[in-house]
């Protein structure tokens, strides 16, 4: 595969076309992450449920810019990144209902979204353990002599865990490329930054590894864009890992069981960062463009919200997996006597 | 035929693989410019290059994943463990990730990813050295575990867990890798989930697997001189398991002693004996008798660790207690 220049920066903030796609994207993530509160409230949901309000830049910034042929893989709060790679709300929305049109046809639920089809590597549960697999994309991708990159998503609070150690410094020892996105929220549940950290700024982690490393305002959907891209650039051309850390806020609790404010968080504090909403920076922004009237955001809002009533009722009307479904995927049927031939890497 | 030791049979196995698939490569501590800590992979690094046999750091939590994440988008990874001691601390990606991601993703993702290292007591090596985790893999559903006991079975066996296209959790044995045994110059792959009748007997079945079959054999030998016929099932793989050829050995020889190198509580015998109870409840002639390891921490001293192992003086007891002898 040939190795393309960056045409440009994409710090540009000038585009109204890309602008309203990335209004849509992220209105579409805030939309439908509260019908999914409203779902979980009535029951149609189950399990643990992780929102992403409030940290729809950081999908929408870092996802606009990849190609199909490159992969994503993230953590638990995975709705909003799928939703941005292009997975239907359809079958996100299937997905939390436990239906058999979920994108793993209900077998994984909200905290495991998987697309292969997407390059979409999945939603992973345990806190650090996927930080190691996105490294392995990157070492696959090196491996066959591509140009593709990996983008690994993870909460703050990841940078505590042994195998984020393990695996960066990997990355860095290697050259994979990857670009290690962590979504600064501020808490580890409830556990905040502060109180976790020995350091506080922790993207300087990334020294430990010799890897590049930034730091951006993750509620600037443009900020996030221009310090993505240099990131891919870096991993694309030069094959060298980054660390980025985009400084974000949720404006909902850790899951649906957590209230928003109350025994980590004072409720003044949520609303100093909700006065940095995303989505309405950008809106802010595309108005003062003369990009953006109230009509048409208006109009956008409401197509918006008919594609999450329809992913609803579509997801209530799929039907739940058939039970012999339980004891299938656990293995797949092997082709090793089959498989004759020499195989190439590619 | 030819005769050739448990390592080298495991070296032609990965060099065989690797010629025949480029997607296949083999990672793990010092597998590289070292030659393997047991020499398994010895001269692999000079004809495939560093991008085909990679050495890590001592990593095993990080470089397990790595191995998954490969798996994930199309290579076949072969992750050596210095012995499954260490590979404990990778457990969570072959629990969570290796194991599950072909049924959380609802069969998109399947992982063909082989963990390999030597599983077991060796010789004095103390408790955190001697472990035997059959059971602790096998009871985990989406992966499969191989425990080869001889050079045939080990170039065979090995064969099929890379081609396979699920994980597979490869236990040798560190005490196996200077041992020797036919081994044919033709290519022959030995399907995972099939075991071995090792030897014939009508008298009492002994069911193991790995490296207690060699210990099984020997027993199987002593009794002979007593005119006692053993069956040795050497099932190769305890997930999953040949239940068929449990059954048909103990419905022959209505007897069974099941011989583990693990733990009691929880072994691999336990299922064993379960199956046994469900198939062949009316065949037997007396309750099966179980020989593992002390159910302690293994002891370095010699006499301790003699007397924690499962030996052919215990076997041989087990096999009389079953036939009332």
């Amino acid at each position: 595969m040939a190795k393309k220049k960056p045409e440009s920066k994409n710090s540009d903030n000038s585009d109204a076309e890309l602008n309203r796609e990335l209004l849509h994207s992220m209105l579409l993530q805030r939309r439908f992450e509260e019908r999914t509160a409203e779902a979980y409230a009535l029951g149609k949901i189950g399990g643990f449920c992780h929102l992403y309000i409030g940290q729809e830049a950081v999908s929408t910034g870092s996802i606009s810019l990849l190609r199909p042929d490159d992969y994503i893989i993230t953590t638990y709060r995975d709705h909003g990144q799928a939703l941005a790679r292009g997975m239907t709300p359809r079958a996100v929305m299937s997905e939390l209902f436990g239906r058999v049109d979920g994108c793993a046809h209900g077998k994984g639920g909200s905290m495991h979204m998987f697309d292969k089809s997407l390059g979409f590597l999945g939603g992973h549960g345990i806190v650090g353990a996927h930080v190691p697999l996105g490294t392995g994309v990157g070492f696959a991708i090196k491996y066959r002599g591509g140009d593709q990159v990996c983008v690994c998503f993870m909460g703050e609070s990841v940078v505590n865990t042994g195998a984020f150690h393990e695996a960066l410094n990997m990355a860095g020892l290697w050259k994979l490329p990857v670009v290690y996105v962590i979504e600064n929220n501020r808490y580890g549940m409830g556990t905040s930054l502060e109180r976790a950290s020995a350091i506080h700024d922790i993207y300087e982690r990334g020294a430990a590894y010799n890897m590049p490393r930034a730091q951006c305002d993750g509620q600037d959907v443009f900020a996030v864009r221009a310090a993505v891209q240099e990131a891919i650039d870096r991993a694309r051309t030069e094959s060298t890992p980054t660390l980025l850390e985009v400084r974000t806020y949720r404006f909902m609790g850790h899951s649906m069981s957590d209230a928003v404010s109350g025994t980590y968080r004072s409720k003044a504090e949520l609303d100093e960062y909700m006065k940095r909403d995303p989505i309405a920076l950008l809106r802010m922004h595309m108005h003062e463009q003369n990009q953006l009237t109230d009509e048409d955001l208006q109009k956008m809002d409401e197509e918006i919200k008919a594609v999450c009533q329809d992913a609803w009722d579509f997801a209530d009307a799929s039907p739940e997996p058939p039970l012999e479904a339980l004891y299938e995927d656990v293995y797949v049927d092997t082709t090793s006597d089959a498989i004759t031939e020499p195989v190439a890497a590619n | 035929m030819p005769v050739i030791t448990y390592r080298d049979a495991l070296n032609r196995a990965l060099r065989e693989e690797m010629q025949r698939d480029d997607r296949v490569f083999l990672m793990g501590e010092e597998v590289a410019v070292y030659q393997g800590a047991y020499k398994v992979s010895k001269g692999l690094l000079q004809e495939f290059g560093e991008m085909r046999v990679v050495d890590t750091p001592i990593t095993e939590l990080g470089f397990a994943g790595v191995g998954v994440g490969a798996a994930m988008v199309g290579l076949r990874p072969i992750i050596e463990f210095m012995t499954w001691n260490f590979g404990v601390l990778a457990l969570d990606q072959v629990l969570n990730s290796a194991a599950k991601l072909l049924y959380m993703s609802g069969g998109q993702f399947n992982i063909p990813i082989v963990f390999r290292g030597p599983n077991g007591a060796a010789l004095q090596l103390s408790a955190q050295h001697s472990q035997a985790f059959e059971s602790w893999l096998a009871h985990i559903p989406g992966v499969k575990v191989v425990t080869p006991g001889t050079p045939y079975d080990a170039l065979g066996l090995l064969k099929a867990a890379i081609r396979d296209d699920n994980p597979v959790c490869f236990l040798e044995g560190e005490m196996l890798y200077n041992t020797k045994g036919e081994v044919p110059d033709e290519e022959y792959v030995i399907p995972l989930g099939k075991a071995d009748l090792k030897r014939e007997g009508s008298d009492c079945s002994i069911i193991t697997s790995g490296k207690m079959a060699l210990l099984a054999m020997t027993v199987a030998d002593q009794l002979a001189k007593e005119n006692i016929h053993i069956d040795v099932v050497d099932l190769r793989t305890v997930r999953p398991m040949d239940v068929e050829a449990i059954k048909t050995s103990v419905e022959k020889t209505n007897r069974a002693v099941v011989l583990e190198e693990g733990w009691e509580i929880c072994g691999i015998g336990t299922q064993v004996v379960d199956y046994i109870q469900r198939e062949c409840f009316d065949s037997l002639d007396a309750p099966v008798v179980r020989v593992h390891q002390a159910d302690v921490p293994m002891p370095y001293a010699k006499n301790l660790e003699r007397a924690a192992k499962p030996d052919a003086a215990k076997t041989i007891a087990a096999v009389k207690k079953v036939m009332y002898l």
